[in-house]
Parts: C-alpha cells; structure tokens; sequence
C-alpha cells in the first residue's frame, strides 16, 4: 500500500478516485479511459504543484518516507543482485543497522555500506530505526580497510537519524567509534564517494560520510542536529520544527551552496520513492562517472585532495 | 592553608559567578558545601582538597598550570565567528557572540598557545566552556588547525584540552564539518610524526567526543570528568530508566578503555612533562 504525507493528502484524493473510476470500469464494463486520462493529468499537475515548492521541512518529510527506497533497495537495484552481504564487527556482534559488502557495479567490485532502516515495525525494530551502535562503526571500518587492502572502491549510503544514544553503547564508545571512522576515512588510499540518501543526521551521518565526492539526493537532509532536536534546544518545544528547519540550512541546495557536499543528484518530481527505478539510474550514473574519474588520481594524491577539502570547511573573521 | 566550614548568606555565591566576582572572597564547593577562601582555592588549582572537586577552568588557567613561569605565546587570537547561515533563533547569531564575548572577555570557545612544560615545547588548544558551553564551530575549528600547523612548523607534540558541549548547532552544518576538518589536520600531524595528547575535561561530550577528543595518541581526563557522546539526560530517555552510578564519568571511561589514564590536577604538568620525554623515545 502506498503511503502518503500530509502534504501529499491532494495526490491522495486523486489516486483515489482513479480507483474508484476502475473499480467502476471493471464492475459496468463502460469505457472510463478518458475519465482516467484526465485523472492521471491531474494527478501529474497537482505533484508538479506540490513538488516545485518544497520547503525545507517538506524535504525533511520526504527523506523520511515510509515508501523511499533505503541503502539495500539501491544497492541491490545498482548491483543487479550481484551482491555479497558481510557481517560483523569481529569483536562485539554484527549490527544490523549497518549493513555492507562487496558488489558488481558496471562490472567492477565496489565495497557498499550503508545505514538501513526496515520496511515495517518489526523491521525497523530489527534495523534498530537505522541508528547504529558503536558495533556498526566499527563493521564499517573493517569493510573499509578490506576494500582498501584490495585497491577496490568504497560507496556509502547515509540514512540515519543519528548514532543510538544507548547505555551499551556508550559503555563501548559510541564517541570513539565515530571519531575512528572520521580519521581512518579521511586516510583512505581508495576512492570514497558517500551518498546521503535519506537523513544525514550530524556525527552519525559523518561517521560513514568522509569520502572525495559527498553527493547528496535533491529531497534528503544533512546536519548537525535534526529540525525536532534544534527546536527543542532552541524554543523548548518541538512546534517550532518547520523554523528549525529552514535555520539550519539542511537541504541539499544549501549544502551545496556552503561547500559542504559536492554535488546534488536530482530527484524525479514526485520524489525518489515515486520514482524509484529512476532515482537507482540517476545514483549509479554519477558513481560509475565518477569513481572512473578518481580512480585516474594518484592515490597519494587523492587522499590529500580529500584532506584539504575538510580543511576549507568553515567559515570564520578576523585573523 | 587556613580551613574552615561556613554558611551564611552572602558567602554562597553561585558557582556560576564565583570567579568573575572580583569581590567574591570565598569559594563554596558545590559538592561537598565545604567554603574557603578564593586564595586557598587558587593555591589548591582550584580543587576541593575536602573532597576533590576539581572545579571547571579556563583556558587561561590551564596555560598557568603548564606552561613554565606561565609564559606562552597565543596565536590567531584575532579570529571570531561569522554568520554563514545568517542563524536566528531567539537572538540572531552575530549578537548572540558579541554579547557573549562582552560578558565573557573572550573571541571564542578556544584559545591556543605555545610555549615550554618542563623545558619541552608544546603547542596547547584549551577550551572555554563559558563560551557557548564550549562549542566547536569554524572558529575553534580553525583556530586547532593553526595550532596544528604550529606544531608542524615546531616540530613539537600537540595537545587538545578539551571541555565542550559539543558543535555549535548555530553553525549547523558548517560545525558538523570542524569534527572532519580537525581530524584532517590530525592526520597531518600523524603523518608529521608527532604526539598528540587528548585531554578531556569536564565535561566533554557530542561532536567533540566523536571526534579529535577520542583521538589522541593518548587519552587523558581529570578525575570524575564527564565524557560521553549521548549525554546523560538523553541515554536515561533512550533506555527509560536510571543510569548506573558512575556512567559516563572519567572513570567509568577509563574502566571501558577509552583513555589512557587520569590524572589530578596537581599531578597534571608533571605528568604530561613526562608524557612528553617518552614520546621522544
Ligand atoms: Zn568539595
């Protein structure tokens, strides 16, 4: 069943009554396809009215979709299937919120992780709501330094509302295990390219999104705090979302604006979870496109390229 | 060192005021209550010698405490925020630091300094938690990144004196950044092949934890410091019920295995002199 946003409720009313007319169609045997054809040019023009003017708490909503396609829908999508799953930490436990593994992009081995949310409550429970433990860091940085040890590039996908803020995960170093990921990233002799693909929530996100090219999707957000969070601090209440939202300046457009991500992929109209098969074609181009290109970069060469461009990050007075 | 209890109105100051208040002559322990006079407690390096609280301190007062004769040399002194996300909450940014820097006599979160412990140079970053809590924006972000490049050009160990709400959430995404761009700059000093000594005071929590505090070559605290990544009040939401004693205090981290060891602040400069001959081997 399809889910819909509030403010998607009008694309919903529409959608209905497509159904309602087929269901007719079906029962009476009357033609109806006229009927339905100005139905579906409607639909189309009420999402292109809804798609062209979202604000930022509409993007915040739709990185969030319960239809959006998640880290394992893209990679299976971008590998065709040709996908091999690794797991564990090998010290602690395998953590199912970070998921990873070697897979055939275009014909050549790419290392994927990625954080991955579930589908339905039992599963966003087994995905722990796609926050991972210290336990997933550290799968991640051994998946890293596997990829790296075979000269094969590395592609992540972000989509997390934040590393769990847990008792064990503390006890075994949540801080640390994200601050590890960061510096070791930053030393990779591989190509890295991160991709956030949902909700890119502050050192969470960062702990798997240190690469060359960090390239966020048209509707997913990336910051230091979620709106829900920066409202609460700010105004002591969550109402204040939609302000917290656009003050920190987290959409894609923005990000791109302050130099903080290199690229943005566009989104068909409709968002990606409209569109999925197109969002997968849009994602695989720009890795192929680009991990040809930083794969023609001295390795020495790329990985000081990448330092220099965290460096730049800031923007201060003075002297 | 003259001893005494005492309360009485008038001599409890707030911790929040004590050491700006020029005319505050006493110093209430906020653990154990116990008051004594501003200048025994300075002597003290600001520690309850009844019950070992070792009160927050400034950058300055780290300085004093390890630099020898307490003379060093600051620099990028002049550098104070921007307004890159032009960031209004219930105050807009830029007044936000300005009156901050009024009230607090500081630019930022971080001062960084060189000069000499025990004879051996050492380039410091020392944190200010009265600015902002402490929080790591473009400033202290670039701020530790000369610090960095000092050490480079020195050729001397770097150390981090850590004392942090976390990132500065009025610079966003831009803040998020400074944990990536700090641990660029520590890279460069690994591949320089100098020491880097991480100190975590009280407190010491997000974005600073999961970044260059976690990150030295050794990790060290002050005794019954606060390091976490989630903060207290957040794990006890998450795990709906209440937190051990203990959690997330130096010891409990120490216990984990996360810092090297802890040391009391009147053991603090001869023990990173030391830290300092064994690195030279
Ligand atoms: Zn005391």
């Amino acid at each position: 069943m399809e889910n819909y946003l509030a403010f998607e409720e009008p694309i919903k009313v529409i959608d209905d009554e497509i159904l309602k007319v087929r269901e007719v169609e079906e029962n009476s045997g009357v033609d109806s396809s006229k009927l339905i054809k100005d139905l579906e040019k409607k639909k189309t023009q009420t999402i292109k009215d809804i798609f062209k003017a979202l604000t930022p708490w509409q993007r915040v909503q739709l990185s969030r979709h319960p239809d959006r396609p998640y880290s394992l829908d893209y990679i299976n999508a971008l590998t065709e299937g040709n996908f091999v799953e690794l797991h564990g930490d090998r010290n602690v436990k395998d953590d199912k919120a970070m998921v990873g593994g070697f897979g055939q992009l275009n014909g050549k081995t790419v290392m994927f992780v990625g954080q991955q949310k579930g589908i339905n409550t039992k599963m966003r429970q087994f995905r722990n709501f796609g926050m991972p433990n210290p336990e997933g860091y550290r799968k991640a940085l051994r998946l890293f330094k596997l990829a790296e040890k075979f000269n094969i590039p590395i592609v992540t996908l972000i989509d997390t509302p934040g590393a769990f803020p847990g008792l064990e995960a503390e006890e075994r170093g949540q801080g640390e295990a994200i601050a590890r990921n960061i510096y070791e990233m930053m030393r990779l002799k591989v190509p890295v390219i991160c991709v956030i693909i949902g909700e890119g929530a502050s050192g969470g996100a960062l702990g798997i999104g240190v690469g060359d090219k960090v390239v966020m999707l048209e509707n997913s957000w990336y910051s230091v705090i979620s709106p829900e969070n920066c409202s609460t601090i700010l105004w002591r209440s969550w109402d204040y979302k939609e302000q917290a939202a656009d003050a920190l300046k987290l959409t894609s457009t923005d990000m791109k604006g302050l130099k903080i991500v290199d690229d943005v992929i566009k989104e068909p109209i409709g968002g990606a979870h409209r569109h999925r098969e197109e969002i997968f074609a849009s994602v695989k181009d720009y890795l192929i496109k680009n991990i040809e290109r930083l794969q023609k970069l001295d390795p020495e060469k790329r990985t000081a390229k990448r330092h220099e461009k965290f460096i730049e990050m800031g923007e201060y007075k003075g002297r | 060192m003259v001893w005494f209890k005492r309360s009485k109105d008038g001599i409890t100051t707030s911790t929040a005021d004590k050491k700006e208040t020029p005319e505050g002559l006493w110093y209430k322990c906020p653990t154990c209550k116990t008051v004594i006079s501003r200048d025994d407690h300075a002597e003290n390096l600001y520690v309850c010698a009844t019950c070992n609280h070792h009160e927050r301190l400034s950058s300055d007062e780290y300085f004093a405490i390890l630099f020898d004769e307490d003379k060093y040399t600051e620099i990028a002194k002049g550098l104070y925020s921007a307004d890159p996300l032009k960031f209004n909450d219930t105050k807009p940014y830029p007044a936000r630091v300005k009156a901050t820097q009024e009230k607090t006599g500081l630019k930022d979160a971080i001062k960084v300094a060189h000069g000499k412990v025990n004879g051996e140079t050492l380039v410091v970053a020392a944190m200010d938690f009265k600015f902002i809590g402490g929080s790591l924006g473009s400033v202290m972000g670039e701020k530790i990144a000369r610090g960095i490049d000092k050490a480079i050009a020195l050729k001397s160990p770097f150390m981090i004196i850590s004392k942090s709400g976390g990132a500065r959430m009025m610079e966003a995404g831009l803040s998020l950044m400074q944990m990536a761009k700090v641990s660029a700059k520590l890279s460069q000093l690994s591949d320089a092949k100098l020491p880097y000594i991480s100190f975590l005071t009280d407190p010491t929590t997000g974005g600073v934890t999961a970044s260059f505090a976690m990150l030295g070559d050794i990790n060290i605290s002050e005794p019954n410091a606060l390091i976490a990544f989630a903060g207290p009040r957040i794990v006890k939401e998450t795990i709906g019920r209440d937190l051990p004693k203990g959690f997330q205090k130096a010891e409990f981290v120490l216990e984990h295995g996360f810092l090297d060891f802890i040391v009391e602040r009147k053991d603090l400069k001869e023990k990173i002199g030391q830290s300092l001959v064994m690195f030279k081997g």
